[in-house]
């Protein structure tokens, strides 16, 4: 049996009774026991698994009514929560956390009838690049384990491209989703702000980060949206309707529409096999009948700075519950005065997390914060406008998800500054909210090159068929693992 | 000159949930830690949903407090790390960026001073440490979130006050006005707190904190004037800082200097929109908001002629006016305000002794009525209201239980006033040159009739026996 298929493939297997899902979910979990010891893109796996899969066999032989994902194996990035399993954020302090609540994005799956395989390995609290910082051990590149798989949601993209399941969620607060989907060859999607619930997301930069889904298709990640998407009473910052259909039209094609190259993200800074690998993608839109143009996006070179400090900002304030007094790790209070103790348990959190939330401190300080804050919020309108101003020329945009090939564990992680400049592609999104995705384009010296698309807000079924249209221009080699 | 300026903590303790989760929010009921959701005590992955009622009642304050209300009012978080803190911030709103709090620049009139309200916050109260153990080397410190995340109003003044007396009637006025609008009841345990801040002359501010009761931040507010007067006097610098009241000795303790104030990091609460104030909702809410206290003091005065000293009292007590709307009729009126202000709030004032009060509107306006028809004394009146108080029983019930009806036979008064004329018989003789001492007599009759005396019916038939008419 074939388990690196589609979320269509599966579905209609499925149907058709050609498989079921308990064979599916074991020939997964074999899978896993098999990758895993070179990938760790794991940090939990399910052991109900099995049962799960033979109650979701059982309701189809009783031709009970069975949620639309049929028992589809699906990771969880591991700062998402999910009801009686742990969710740990790669790090020490959450090392035995378990939730007592789904997320929004957990429960909508799970009444789906999705199987939840395993919780995925991210950098802690999803603050890094290259899921090298994780309390469990780095997560590696399945088409070179010697290379990071990108970050944050490292265990995601490589979960799904090592066939350890069919699809995952994922979190982008600066591209975290899509920099695993570029580096592993998949597909990953960052939603419009506000168009996913982040309910049962643990928080790291609350006013910029989504969960998105990363998948084999891009048909895939439409699929996922549909479940996931729409208005939460749990989450006041949720937005649009849940009737969409994302994966409607999504082959209509990309004929007659405006397409804008991104000046700024296809010159300096980036390798030249993925310049060359855009400049391919960009005659293959124009070969599907679209109009391709330079679009200049100046305030690109503040948004790094911005981003970092409006990120740090938050940071240093979400993370500030991680006291250790009603959930944690084994630590006992006994003995220590209130304030010892929590710096005693916070000299715990990994480096990049202790360097984001100093930081963060930092620029919200008496006196400073007009200086940084304040300064980057204004970064922040600008782009907007500046966006706002390019797509009444456009109605898409296009540069690469990473500006550079994937790279060896441990290269960069020495560098905080060299890592930060990797999101420069891909946070523009996430300052201004709109959506975004990074789909499988090219593999140049044997590792994976991703093209970016972004459209406006509330614009995700355009994204999907711009993706669509180029993924079906694609002929990708299948993963060496 | 004294300036005083006041943050008063104001627990919206009528809303049913708590501000950001639908946990119960009347926590003074509850086992420790039972009330509480991953939402209030912060676990991770929460996030808080705006409790729109409580926008609503703080609004209603802010109207009240004549502030002017932003259109778009926004939340902060306040940074800071304590054990009560589930989040170890706390939302609450900050006008450091612009106004975005639910009310700022009011004002409010006490006597002939006007006091300006800085600005009114919505914010979440945190939960409460219990300290357990005797010695201080076992003493646990225990935390209860079920206050955690409960509504609160902070209503800042200017420092308009210029002594601590001003500061009390302030504080009667806001208690009396929050319990009036119906969202707040300031007779709860920590219902409302208040933190003081004051200065002498040319001297620094000192604020005031953990003044457990309403009564105390007088006091202390008193104490700190003191002292500071006194360190002046001796040309003493007096340093700005917080200092804490120290209820057992009844003085303040220095807990803080100004360089050690915590930085408390402020950021936009972005988990929570801006929330949009229309014109229409404010309307809306005006014409909600139950009538002011002294609007029904004016209606009370003009409409039934009640003395304003009565009207006064009546409709700054939520309790009793909501008695007195349901009870009276034009007619009546001012005999049951009355009944209310001089005889049922003499033996029920207390929160508990009102709640234990089995009397009904019915009851009073039949009592009023029976008043003005001569149907019994004002003074049996007073015994047959404590009766309906206690047991509930109406009027011709106890009027017959109590045996409470006018002595209005003839032949009964009559045999009862000889009686006392044979036992006064130097004040009878008075009595004929003088009309004081008629009264004597009469108050003799109604003292042996138990008040039951028909007091003009009685008179009649002393001036017959005298021969005065």
């Amino acid at each position: 049996m074939n388990i690196a298929i589609s979320v269509a493939e599966y579905i209609q297997e499925i149907q058709n009774g050609t498989i079921h899902v308990e064979e599916f979910i074991a020939k997964t979990l074999e899978r896993i026991n098999k990758v895993e010891p070179n990938l760790n893109a794991l940090i939990t796996k399910n052991e109900k698994a099995l049962r799960e899969a033979k109650e979701i066999d059982k309701k189809l032989r009783l031709k009970e009514k069975v949620g639309s994902c049929y028992g589809m194996p699906i990771s969880i990035k591991d700062n998402i929560c999910t009801k009686g399993m742990k969710t740990t954020c790669a790090s020490k302090i959450l090392e035995n956390f378990v939730s007592p609540y789904d997320a929004t994005v957990v429960s909508r799956l799970k009444s789906e009838d999705a199987i939840i395989i395993g919780k995925a390995n991210l950098d802690e609290f999803a603050m890094g690049s290259t899921t090298e910082f994780s309390y469990f051990g780095p997560t590696r590149n399945p088409w070179n384990t010697d290379y990071v798989p990108g970050g944050s949601s490292g265990g995601s993209g490589v979960s799904v491209s090592a066939h350890e399941c069919i699809t995952s969620l994922g979190s982008d607060t600066g591209g975290s989703v899509r920099s695993p989907a570029s580096f592993c060859s998949v597909v990953g999607l960052k939603p419009t702000y506000g168009l996913v619930s982040r309910y049962g997301l643990v928080s790291y930069a609350n006013s910029i980060e989504q969960i998105g889904p990363l998948a084999k298709k891009v048909e895939d990640v439409a699929f996922i949206l549909n479940i996931i998407a729409g208005q939460d009473p749990n989450d006041n910052t949720t937005l649009g309707d849940n009737t969409s259909d994302y994966a409607k039209d999504i082959d209509k094609g990309i004929a007659g529409k405006k397409i804008g190259i991104i000046s700024e993200m296809v010159g300096e800074g980036a390798d030249k096999e993925v310049i060359a690998a855009t400049n391919r993608a960009i005659s293959k839109l124009q070969g599907l009948g679209a109009e391709c143009i330079p679009i200049h996006l100046e305030s690109i070179k503040y948004s790094i700075a911005a981003y970092y400090t409006i990120a740090s900002a938050e940071a240093s304030s979400n993370l500030a519950r991680y006291d250790n007094i009603r959930y944690g790790f084994d630590f006992s209070s006994e003995g220590y005065e209130f304030k010892a103790y929590i710096s005693k348990v916070r000299g715990n959190f990994g480096p990049e997390v202790t360097r984001r939330m100093l930081l963060g401190a930092f620029v919200l300080s008496a006196g400073y914060y007009g200086k940084y804050y304040l300064k980057a919020q204004k970064v922040r309108a600008l782009i907007k406008s500046q966006l706002d101003e390019a797509f009444k020329k456009v109605d898409l945009l296009v540069a690469p998800t990473m500006p550079i090939l994937p790279f060896k564990i441990g290269e960069k992680i020495d560098d905080p500054l060299t890592l930060y400049l990797l999101d420069i592609n891909t946070i523009v999104a996430n300052l201004s909210g709109i959506p975004a995705i990074s789909v499988p384009f090219e593999i140049a010296n044997g590792l994976p090159v991703g093209i970016q698309f972004m459209a406006n807000s509330m614009q995700e079924k355009l994204l999907l068929q711009a993706a669509y249209a180029l993924q079906n221009t694609t002929n990708l080699p299948v993963v060496p693992l | 000159m004294t300036k005083i300026g006041l943050e008063i903590h104001c627990q919206l303790t009528k809303l049913e949930s708590k501000l950001f989760c639908s946990c119960k929010a009347n926590y003074r009921i509850y086992e420790p830690n039972s009330i509480i959701c991953p939402v209030c005590v912060g676990l991770p992955g929460s996030l808080p949903r705006l409790n729109k009622k409580a926008v609503e009642k703080a609004v209603m304050i802010s109207i009240a407090l004549g502030c002017k209300i932003p259109p778009k009012i926004g939340f902060f978080r306040k940074n800071y790390f304590y054990p009560d803190l589930p989040k170890n911030f706390q939302i609450t709103q900050y006008n450091a960026h612009g106004p975005i709090s639910i009310g700022y620049d009011g004002k409010i009139q006490i006597e002939d001073r006007e006091i300006r309200i800085r600005r009114i916050q919505l914010e979440e109260d945190p939960g409460r440490l219990v300290y357990e153990g005797i010695s201080e080397k076992t003493q646990v410190t225990l935390v209860d979130y079920n206050r955690a995340g409960t509504p609160l109003v902070e209503i800042v003044t200017e420092p308009d006050f210029t002594n601590p007396k001003q500061v009390r009637l302030f504080l009667n006025i806001l208690s009396d006005l929050v319990e009036n609008l119906d969202v707040s009841e300031p007779d709860l345990e920590g219902a409302i707190r208040v933190d003081g801040n004051v200065s002498i002359e040319k001297g620094n501010r000192i604020e005031i904190k953990n003044v457990g009761s309403f009564r105390d931040i007088e006091k202390a507010l008193q104490f700190e004037i003191i002292r500071q007067q006194s360190l002046a006097d001796r040309n003493i610098p007096i340093p700005a800082e917080t200092r804490h009241w120290d209820e057992a000795r009844k003085i303040t303790v220095s807990a803080r200097s100004k360089e050690e104030e915590q930085d408390y990091r402020y950021l936009p609460e972005a988990d929570i929109p801006v929330v949009v104030i229309e014109k229409t909702t404010l309307d809306k809410l005006k014409k909600e908001m139950p009538e002011s206290i002294i609007s029904k003091k004016d209606r009370y005065v003009k409409k039934y002629g009640i003395p304003l000293q009565v009207a006064e009292v009546l409709s700054s007590d939520k309790f009793y006016s909501d008695l007195f709307e349901k009870a009276h009729n034009e007619k009546n009126a001012k005999e049951i305000a009355n009944l209310i202000t001089t005889d049922l709030k003499g033996f029920a004032d207390t929160r508990e002794q009102r709640k234990q009060l089995k009397i009904t509107a019915k009851h009073l306006s039949d009592l009023a009525d029976a008043i003005m028809n001569n149907e019994i004394t004002r003074n049996s009146a007073k015994t047959a209201l404590q009766e309906m108080a206690n047991t509930g029983k109406s009027l011709p019930e106890i009027i017959s239980s109590l045996d409470l009806g006018h002595v209005d036979d003839d032949i009964m008064l009559s045999k009862i006033i000889d009686e006392v004329f044979i036992e006064e018989q130097k004040a009878v003789s008075e009595a004929k040159t003088n009309p004081e001492t008629i009264n004597y007599i009469v108050g003799k009759i109604m003292r042996k009739t138990q008040g039951k005396a028909n007091p003009s019916h009685t008179l009649d038939i002393i001036k017959k026996k005298l021969d005065l008419q």
